[in-house]
């Protein structure tokens, strides 16, 4: 290398910012085009449902005088044969349901994720144990679970999150268990063990963002699940209950009425999908944002 | 390399006389791995003798070069002295205590001396984490990460030969031979005195090989660096080590100065690795003596009786009498001098001169 070459590239060394770990995460998911248009979306929906019911002139409980009209300027998504405002409804709807569907995700995420990735890394005792009471919980139907809680529950949207939560994390070990076995016999555990690094560090910092694909991607399944649940739920009377509501609710109350007032049913439908199909972009984002190896990323 | 009359150099002072005083010192060490049934209930039905009896001393600043074949144990050794697997029974000596007894808690500040490079640089590295964070991690877990922590991972990668700019790069993106490098800088970034290298050369490519030996090399000298250097290329091995102690199914067999191993090897299986080693003359490989083995290593589930390579001795089957032949049957042959000038594992050792002065 001449002296001049050498010294250029001295110079570059300085140019290149080192990033943090996170930044670096962010830069590649903000490259995923699909899944920024995607938040983009979500974001909306999130405001329209948190922000929306305090700027709309009626509120989600209240009868008006129009029954059944349909969409139009003064009620946008129509009414209700009771009269009431279908806008209303729907954005207190999205509003319950996205609670309920991301309190459900993230808990029986993490619950399960950790679970399953404690039972992988020790094996042996501890994995039988961990896991037959995972097998346990598989096993615990839903709707009787429910049913039994919801003497007490009186709809609040919280407990739904953690009754539904509280059934699906087993599902979530599993996967993560699996995963686990294999990466736990990997060299760069050994190296990390190596180096002096404690189990919780190997488990937290090497084990689970290697596993992170998987999870992610059973996430966002989980969060369309989760309000595909709490409107059975609702449906047995278990969930939410009247004058408040969810999408599941109102999709169900105008399953008769879908040829007679089809905006009680395509409306909140239309909100369904839109969540559970943003979140799904967005966890496919972030799996290849974790994934340094995706070359996706760079189109 | 070394001077060709090794038998002129005395035999007990390999590295210039300083380092005489072991850094690190294995005495015995076992490492058996049980065998289990494949039924229901995994009854214990075997053992594989994977390390049986080791002992050897790593003096400071020397490399002592540990060779054998797939399977010989070289690398259960390597991991079993850092205990990163239990051992069944022995010691290894370290800064006054006996490493196998200590707890993976008491084991932790020790880390800091003791570090490992391993062979597959693909499957070392985690492949979700950068360089950077790669390098940095030792000086995390052992809290030494401080205000001037990114200075100092730039410094280990100027030091192994990496440019500091590709710290925000990840594993995948780089060639073995820059990984191997990688590697080489998160063993060192806790300035560690032993550096054990479990065969970091043998997933590289042979131009890219001399790069990593020649950086082990120049760090020893800057370092002040031991090295445990496991392999299983001989001409790597003559490259880089002072003294070179080879493993034939658990145990070692032979451990003398790299000159007068290659020189003139006393045990009949260092004997047949030394003639297989390729000369780059085709005229004197042609007219070199071939010492050929016949069959495959033993099952070290059942590893034979006496002297483990009786099986395949060229000596045993075509040189000795019945009375001898038994003694090898009977007798395991302890690592002892035998008036050869090095410990040598065989009852009926003697020098054989095989290779020319070294090229």
């Amino acid at each position: 290398m001449t002296d001049t070459a050498a010294r250029r590239a001295a110079e570059r060394e300085f140019t290149v910012r080192e990033r943090t770990q996170l930044q670096l995460t962010v830069r590649r998911f903000l490259r995923h085009r699909l899944a920024v248009a995607s938040l983009f979306v979500l974001i909306l929906v999130v405001v329209f449902a948190f922000v929306g019911p305090l700027l709309w002139r009626y509120d989600y409980a209240q009868f008006t005088p129009d029954n059944s009209v349909a969409p139009s300027l003064k009620h946008p998504f129509g009414t209700t044969e009771d009269g009431k405002d279908e806008l209303a409804l729907v954005m207190r709807g999205t509003q319950q349901s996205v609670k309920v569907a991301v309190l459900t995700a993230v808990a029986a995420t993490a619950i399960g994720a950790v679970w399953g990735a404690i039972a992988g890394f020790y094996r042996g005792l501890v994995d039988a144990l961990l896991m037959r009471f995972a097998d346990l919980v598989l096993t615990l139907p839903l709707l009787a679970v429910a049913a039994v809680l919801a003497g007490n529950t009186r709809g609040s949207w919280w407990l739904i999150a953690i009754v539904i939560a509280g059934l699906q994390w087993a599902i979530v070990s599993r996967i993560v268990r699996g995963v686990v076995l294999s990466l736990r016999e990997k060299e760069f555990i050994e190296a990390a063990r190596a180096l002096g690094a404690s189990d919780t560090r190997i488990i937290f910092r090497h084990l689970l963002p290697n596993a992170i694909g998987p999870v992610i991607v059973n996430a966002t399944i989980l969060v369309a699940v989760a309000i595909l649940y709490e409107t059975a739920l609702s449906f047995l009377g278990f969930g939410i209950k009247a004058p408040d509501t969810s999408l599941g609710l109102l999709v169900n109350n105008a399953r008769t009425a879908v040829d007679t007032r089809p905006w009680l049913f395509y409306f909140p439908g239309l909100f369904i999908i839109v969540i559970a199909l943003t979140i799904n972009f967005i966890g496919d984002g972030l799996r290849d944002a974790f994934d340094p190896r995706q070359q996706r990323i760079r189109q | 390399m070394t001077a060709p009359s090794a038998a002129a150099a005395p035999p007990s002072d390999p590295a210039g006389g300083a380092a005489d005083r072991p850094v690190l010192e294995v005495r015995d060490l076992v490492k058996h791995f049980p065998v289990r049934s494949k039924s229901v209930i995994r009854r214990q039905i075997g053992e594989v003798h994977a390390v049986c009896g080791v002992s050897f001393d790593i003096r400071a600043n020397e490399t002592l070069g540990l060779v054998g074949e797939s399977g010989s144990g070289k690398s259960t050794t390597a991991r079993t002295l850092l205990n990163l697997q239990p051992a069944t029974s022995g010691a290894v000596m370290f800064a006054g205590r006996d490493l196998t007894k200590l707890s993976r808690a008491d084991m932790r500040p020790l880390r800091r001396e003791l570090q490992i490079v391993f062979q597959d640089p693909y499957a070392a590295l985690d492949p979700r984490i950068s360089v950077n964070e790669i390098v940095a991690e030792p000086l995390r877990i052992h809290r030494s990460f401080g205000a001037d922590g990114r200075g100092q991972v730039r410094e280990l990668l100027r030091l192994v030969g990496l440019n500091p700019e590709h710290g925000n790069r990840y594993p995948h993106e780089f060639s073995g031979g820059q990984r191997q490098r990688i590697g080489i800088a998160r063993a060192l970034a806790l300035r560690p005195k032993v550096l054990v290298l479990d065969e970091p050369v043998s997933a590289l490519d042979v131009s890219i090989q001399a790069g990593i030996l020649n950086l082990l090399r120049d760090l020893q000298e800057e370092l002040g660096l031991s090295y445990l250097f496991v392999a299983h290329d001989l001409s790597v091995v003559r490259h880089i080590a002072h003294r070179v102690a080879v493993m034939y199914l658990g145990r070692i067999v032979e451990v003398a100065p790299a000159a007068r191993l290659f020189g003139s090897p006393a045990h009949p299986y260092t004997q047949a690795l030394i003639s297989a080693i390729p000369l780059p003359d085709p005229r004197r490989e042609r007219a070199r003596r071939r010492i050929l083995l016949t069959g495959d290593v033993p099952n070290p589930i059942s590893p034979p009786s006496g002297c483990r390579f009786r099986t395949r001795c060229p000596k045993f089957a075509g040189q000795l009498t019945e009375p001898e032949r038994n003694k090898c049957v009977d007798e395991v042959p302890e690592l002892v001098d035998r008036g050869t000038g090095a410990p040598v594992a065989c009852h009926y050792a003697e020098p054989l001169h095989l290779l020319d002065s070294p090229a």
